[in-house]
């Protein structure tokens, strides 16, 4: 059939990453055709009536059928029939989305407003970047800190919400090496559209070696916090003096800052951890409390690698 | 029975702000909504409009992400309830559900009145949120967001609770005026297909409204009072909070559709000249479309976390109301066959109906299909298709009807020429703006992004540019009413040879419609 051929279907697709991609593309240039054709009927229909049938004199009244039982049992039981197909071949592919490997492997996603952390089993863990080895079953096992957010990989046609409280997870197989967008599609605020990460297919060699890397080797502390701006904090902060979700940190270093409620702090290592650690104790006059604890996500390095990059942005 | 005097009519019978503000008419009652939903729907556009303009390039255009995620909560809640719930049932039906049957008023004048009330004062209380750092929740309110954000937030919920009190009265008056003022000889299956729909829609507000009522505030409880039901920090569970919500807000969406279809059958058999083809089948599948409806909400939960048994059952369910869905468009294009039609801008609003909900319906059976849905769920696909069938088909029947009957209303015609330029901008713009958003939706796009990737610009500035074009048709929609009300010419009273029993008083009609008790003698499309 014309509307199996990969081409015709993921005609606006994205790129197809796993095998169960490009059934879903199949379904969809089936349903396509389906309705296509319906909408040509319909549409067709009423427009080649309109023609014939325009009134030619005032006093012309409508005639025909007003009612037909065989007609009128046809377009309901042909809809109903091709309603069906659709039905069960939405459910064979949807099967076959959420029936979960046996083994594989298992890595671990926490979301938070406003960006992705992966957690691998070596304890190795990285945000808005996911790397996976090509041709291997991966799960995951996905919980949000804050709000709902919801894990969507366009290439893998595949979608799960990620909610606080419960576990909810997602498998998919990727066949091809490449680079593949990370949306979030659940709205979850100010920075929803920006809670963006890349899936990395890479080979299975590749993959080890990114395991065992460690990435701040050889970094200075200064370097370490840098890094960790970029994958978690530049969400929400800016590196000058402007306001983003959240204070810019240039120059903010050893400042008084007024707080709601009237009091201030004075901008010390103390008050940088708590604020990362317990973001809400102490909120900075005229923004929202909208952070979200980074409690655990960093380690000792990481928060003083932070620390020192504000220090620096002087 | 109405005065005898001929220059007398309920516009004209009693004069001044308080006689409207007080009055117990179902036909002025039905004037007050035209004002305040026209008035919710300018707001509602220039939100719409706002919200293309920051789209029309990737990055901020106009205003920040804060900004956009609060004007696109406004726009959505208040085209959803201010505008589309209350624009066909509150305003036409109030005006014509009582004529339609004969009758000289709905069942309970003053609950009527209440029920324009409840809608001002939820309105008032919803724009008051914006005085109190505005809400950015999106129209859904989902769990545990709505719980952590913004002050604004409990009061659009209040709001909303409000307003469904006024949705809830408007049903069950609808429900006492069918079954109980019916005129002499106006059996069931005489009465017109736009009072069948009425009468489905108003099943539904009475039955499913209350659930939403009871979510809401249960949200409020939960921000002001801390009890924990949705929030999981507080040992609640956020996706309960879905499924009460789209319990309500599914068959919603039949709330809005079902009038609609009732407008356009009476514009097919009006300008066709003809019964509507399968009368009963349609009447039927109004109710059975409202019975089923109540059964699919968790197609709104595909990805939420739901069970995958459930999720597969209610794929099923879904696509059997594409069945009665299906029934209707084929009924309505059959009405025409042999027809003896007429192109006023009414019917050519019928068709732009016929045309767009034809398109929403099959991208609702593509959403139905589950294996499908999970690449396009929560994406402009979605965003897509129901503008499709909510403006596309809801609003188109809104202008058509409105053009029908504002003669009968004010007594007055409207500019056909202008009134046809109208419909062009819309039907075009609509489709230049929507159909993009198929394809955004298709490559990947979620909804409700502030700022979006590069791959996605071209499309989003067709659509930007599309959307000005709507607006650009309802403005002048706008002055062709105004226009018509105020300095339109005189309407004879019956201007389209209509059958149906409104058209058979004076235009505008006199305080209790009928001069003499109208006794039926037969069904409403009879034109051989």
């Amino acid at each position: 059939m014309f509307f199996s051929s990969p081409a015709y279907a993921s005609t606006f697709m994205p790129p197809a990453g796993t095998a169960i991609a490009q059934q879903v593309d199949t379904l969809y240039g089936f349903l396509v055709a389906i309705s296509f054709i319906s909408c040509v009927l319909v549409i067709g229909g009423f427009v080649y009536f309109s023609f014939k049938y325009r009134r030619q004199s005032e006093n012309e009244k409508g005639g025909g059928l007003s009612h037909h039982n065989l007609l009128e049992f046809l377009w309901s039981f042909i809809p109903f029939v091709l309603f069906m197909v659709a039905f069960v071949w939405g459910w064979i592919v949807y099967s076959h989305l959420r029936s979960m490997p046996k083994d594989g492997l298992e890595i671990a996603i926490q979301a938070q407003k406003w960006n992705w952390t992966f957690v691998y089993k070596s304890g190795k863990s990285s945000s808005g970047e996911f790397y996976v080895p090509i041709d291997q079953d991966v799960k995951m096992v996905m919980t949000s800190k804050d709000v709902i957010h919801s894990f969507y990989v366009p290439a893998f046609r595949n979608k799960q919400d990620v909610v606080p409280g419960r576990y909810t997870t997602l498998w998919f197989h990727p066949n091809k090496i490449g680079d593949y967008q990370i949306f979030c599609a659940e709205y979850c605020g100010d920075q929803h559209s920006g809670m963006l990460a890349k899936v990395h297919v890479v080979s299975r060699q590749k993959y080890e070696e990114w395991l065992a890397n460690d990435e701040f080797k050889g970094l200075s502390l200064e370097q370490v916090g840098q890094k960790v701006y970029t994958s978690r904090c530049m969400v929400c902060h800016n590196t000058t003096d402007e306001k983003k979700i959240g204070p810019g940190w240039k120059g903010i270093w050893g400042k008084e800052e007024a707080l709601e409620g009237g009091s201030t702090v004075k901008v010390d290592e103390n008050y940088l951890r708590e604020s990362i650690v317990n973001p809400n104790a102490k909120i900075v006059k005229g923004y929202p409390p909208a952070m979200t604890s980074f409690a655990g996500q960093l380690s000792e390095q990481e928060m003083l690698g932070v620390i020192e990059y504000i220090k620096s942005l002087k | 029975m109405a005065s005898s005097d001929p220059n007398k009519n309920y516009l004209n019978e009693k004069s001044g702000l308080m006689s409207w503000l007080t009055t117990l008419d179902h036909k002025r009652i039905g004037v007050m909504y035209m004002i305040a939903v026209m008035f919710f729907f300018l707001c509602g556009g220039i939100f719409a409009m706002l919200l293309r303009t920051e789209l029309i390039h990737a990055g901020p255009t106009i205003m920040n992400s804060q900004q956009y995620n609060q004007v696109m909560t406004l726009h959505g809640a208040i085209m959803v309830f201010m505008v589309i719930i209350p624009g066909i049932p509150a305003f036409m039906g109030n005006f014509f559900l009582p004529m339609q049957i004969g009758a000289k008023d709905v069942a309970f004048p003053k609950l009527n009145l209440i029920s324009w009330y409840c809608l001002i004062i939820g309105a008032i209380v919803v724009v008051a949120s914006l005085f109190y750092h505005g809400v950015d929740t999106g129209w859904t309110f989902y769990t545990p967001y709505s719980i952590k954000t913004m002050n604004g937030t409990t009061l659009v919920v209040a709001g909303a609770f409000i307003i469904g009190f006024s949705s809830i009265l408007t049903g069950l008056n609808f429900v006492a005026t069918v079954h109980k003022l019916r005129a002499p000889g106006m059996s069931f299956f005489r009465m017109p297909l736009f009072v069948w729909a009425l009468y489905s829609t108003a099943i539904l507000q009475v039955l499913a409204t209350p659930v939403l009522g009871i979510t809401l505030l249960l949200l409020v409880f939960e921000r002001t009072m801390g009890i924990g039901i949705f929030d999981p920090e507080m040992g609640g569970d956020p996706v309960l909070f879905q499924h009460f919500f789209w319990f309500y807000s599914h068959p919603a969406v039949y709330i809005m559709i079902l009038p609609a279809m009732g407008v356009v059958s009476e514009l097919m058999a009006t300008f066709c000249r003809k019964p509507v083809f399968g009368y009963k089948a349609v009447a039927f599948s109004s109710i059975g479309i409202a019975a089923v409806s109540f059964f699919v909400w968790g197609h709104h939960m595909f990805v939420s976390g739901q069970s995958e048994v459930a999720g597969i059952l209610f794929s099923f369910i879904t696509m059997l109301v594409g069945v009665p869905t299906a029934i209707k468009c084929f009924n309505w294009v059959a009405t025409m066959y042999k027809a003896s039609i007429r192109f006023d801008s009414p019917f050519l609003f019928a068709l732009g109906f016929l045309f767009l909900f034809t398109i929403g319906g099959v991208t609702g059976i593509m959403l139905a299909t589950i294996g499908f849905d999970v690449h396009v769920h929560d994406t402009y696909f979605v965003v897509a298709h129901f503008h499709y069938v909510m403006v596309g088909g809801t609003l188109m029947a809104i202008m058509g009807g409105f053009y029908y009957w504002l003669p009968k209303m004010f007594g007055r015609m409207y500019n056909e020429f202008w009134a046809r330029v109208t419909f062009v901008l819309i039907f075009v713009g609509f489709n230049v703006t929507f159909f993009p958003q198929f394809i955004l939706g298709t490559m990947g796009m979620p909804r409700r992004y502030f700022d979006y990737l590069p791959e996605y610009q071209p499309l989003n500035t067709i659509s930007s540019i599309g959307a000005y074009t709507i607006g650009t048709g309802f403005l002048i929609a706008l002055f062709v009413i105004l226009h018509c009300i105020f300095k339109g010419e005189k309407a004879p009273d019956n201007p389209w040879g209509a059958r149906t029993l409104e058209w058979q008083t004076k235009s505008p009609p006199p305080h209790e419609n009928f001069y003499q008790q109208p006794v039926v003698t037969g069904g409403p499309y009879e034109y051989r």
